[in-house]
């Protein structure tokens, strides 16, 4: 029997602000537990929220990055439940006036195009952070009341793979959009999974199993991995799936039941009294989708089209919009594309590998790089000494000109000087000599190594091998 | 008596969501006096409201937003100074179970 499934997601994006939702403690991690408070966030009985406008640009402009209708009239409401990270028992979010509603993401997975839909974006506090001692539970506000975004996408998504791919390029979009930072270490990106299975054929979605607090994208993918797997063994057992709740268990590899949801779930909206309702201006937010920047899928297509970089290459720089500035950067600075990305995808990329840090925050610039490529370009240097000269840059800094000149790194394409390695190497080498003579070409290329050496990897490669085959007759 | 069945209101279903403990006598009083009171808010039902937009609000502001500017919150120590419990700057509470 066939099974399909269909996954869902609920994507929590913290917004890049300075400031928190509703008060003005600033919206930054890693500060000292309960330090960016205020009576707002911390929910004193009096103390009245007040809505940041930047919060608001940003969620809009997500939504016009995703195609989503923008609402002009929308509202605040509370969300009531009782928990400690949220000490007013009620989460100030949006329910049937959101920001943003409908919209889609287009992406790839494994090269084939895919569409998500999109429910409905919209905007709310994030509640505090609690920790767990032993015999009790500690709670800190500081991430309490910063303004977090909500995508709720439709049951468009079929697989693990799918799932991933969907949330790279929705991280892809936020980041170019200069929305969030992204930062899955410091929770920038949460979601809840929603998912079910139907045989296929089935016209009706099967019974939803909710999987909460996903931290990780692998964290996502591995949950489905196995829950789906899951499901299916329990309707293959007559056993019907009931509506619940579960968490992932990464170390187990399993998610198990965290609470049925009878009437936990009923959340008792209302509009926010507190809060006036918000009126977008039509010209205001036109003027927004004028100030969009380049998505990553145009970026990538304008690669391929207008610097003749391969999709390969194109994908790989695009993919970290910092990498794709710097690229970009590169060639203002004078360097052609194709060589721009062989080095940027080879050596810094990496150098980021093995260091994990960002491009930006490698000593060498694009300016750096730039003429690095060009000295190549014009042969004053080899690739060999390139490389060297790089590792010199990404070691201490530095401009590779000045390097170059200071070190005597210069490459040799004197004739005269090239002549008298090129007789060195043969009075030297009289075995390979006569091997090469014998037809042997691999100890040609010996002979061009030992010329390299001799000159320390200065000679010019191109002279090095003319001069050979005219000394060698 | 009125009852959950026939009003479709529950006392005892709004109490719980409410986390509040209500003795069986005091489940059967406010049982009647909710009802009489949604009778009461009920009425507003007969109002004819066709044509006018809905409202969520009775003032007419809207848009009263702030810039995202950081201004100075309150102390620590202060933020701590009627927490029952607290421990390495947290507020200690009852464990959390999920």
């Amino acid at each position: 029997m066939a099974w399909q499934a269909d996954i869902g997601l609920e994507v929590h994006v913290q917004l890049r602000t300075r400031s928190k939702m509703f008060c003005g403690c600033p919206n930054a991690f890693g500060a000292e537990p309960n330090t960016q408070v205020c009576p707002v966030c911390l929910g004193y009985p009096g103390a009245l929220p007040v809505a940041n406008e930047e919060a608001i640009r940003l969620t809009v402009r997500a939504g016009l990055l995703l195609d989503s209708t923008i609402n002009l009239a929308s509202k605040f409401d509370r969300k009531n439940y009782f928990y400690p990270d949220q000490a007013k028992n009620y989460q100030i979010s949006q329910y049937d006036q959101p920001l943003c509603s409908g919209g889609h993401l287009d992406f790839e997975v494994d090269g084939a195009p895919a569409r998500v839909r999109l429910t409905r974006i919209h905007l709310e506090e994030d509640v505090a952070k609690n920790m767990h001692f032993e015999a009790a539970s500690g709670i800190d506000f500081n991430r309490g009341g910063t303004p977090l975004m909500e995508i709720v996408t439709e049951p468009d998504l079929h697989t693990p793979e799918q799932a991933l791919a969907f949330l790279q390029a929705l991280k892809q979009v936020m980041q170019y959009g200069e929305i969030s930072d992204c930062n899955l270490e410091q929770g920038n990106i949460r979601c809840d999974i929603n998912c079910s299975v139907r045989r296929a054929g089935d016209s009706a979605l099967g019974t939803k199993i909710e999987i909460k607090n996903m931290n990780t994208f692998r964290g996502v993918f591995r949950a489905l991995q196995h829950e789906i797997p899951r499901q299916i063994r329990e309707l293959e057992k007559g056993r019907p799936i009931v509506q619940e709740t579960r968490r992932w268990d990464d170390d187990a590899s399993r998610t198990e039941s965290m609470r049925s949801k009878e009437d936990a779930h009923d959340y008792r909206y209302f509009p926010e009294p507190d809060l006036p309702p918000v009126r977008l201006d039509a010209a205001v937010v036109e003027g927004w989708r004028a100030s969009l920047p380049e998505l990553p899928a145009a970026r990538r297509a304008r690669f391929v089209t207008a610097l003749g970089l391969p999709e390969y290459d194109a994908g790989v720089l695009v993919a970290d919009k910092e990498v794709a500035d710097f690229f970009e950067a590169t060639l203002k600075a004078g360097a052609p594309a194709k060589a721009a990305s062989n080095w940027i995808m080879t050596e810094l990329m990496a150098r980021m590998s093995a260091t994990s840090e960002a491009i930006s925050a490698l000593r060498v610039t694009p300016a750096a790089l730039a003429s690095l490529i060009q000295m190549i370009e014009s042969r004053v240097i080899n690739g060999t000494t390139a490389k060297d000269v790089l590792g010199i840059v990404l070691a201490e800094g530095g401009d590779p000109k000045v390097l170059v000149q200071q070190r005597g790194l210069a490459q040799v394409s004197d004739a005269g000087a090239i002549e008298a390695f090129v007789a060195q190497v043969i009075a030297a080498n009289e075995k390979s000599v006569r091997d090469y003579q014998a037809g042997k070409p691999a100890a040609f290329e010996f002979l061009v190594g030992q010329v390299m050496k001799l000159s320390r990897g200065k000679a010019n490669p191109q002279l090095a091998r003319e001069g050979l085959k005219k000394q060698l007759g | 008596m009125p009852d959950a069945a026939s009003s479709g209101f529950d006392v005892a279903y709004v109490a719980r969501l409410a986390r509040l403990e209500l003795a069986d006598e005091e489940r059967a009083r406010l049982q009647g006096q909710l009802e009489q009171i949604l009778a009461y808010v009920d009425e507003l039902k007969n109002v004819d409201v066709s044509g006018l937009p809905p409202m969520a609000q009775a003032i007419e502001a809207c848009n009263v937003l702030r810039a995202d500017e950081v201004k100075p919150g309150l102390p620590h120590d202060d933020v701590m100074a009627n927490a029952p419990e607290h421990r390495m700057g947290q507020f200690v509470v009852p464990r959390i179970i999920e």
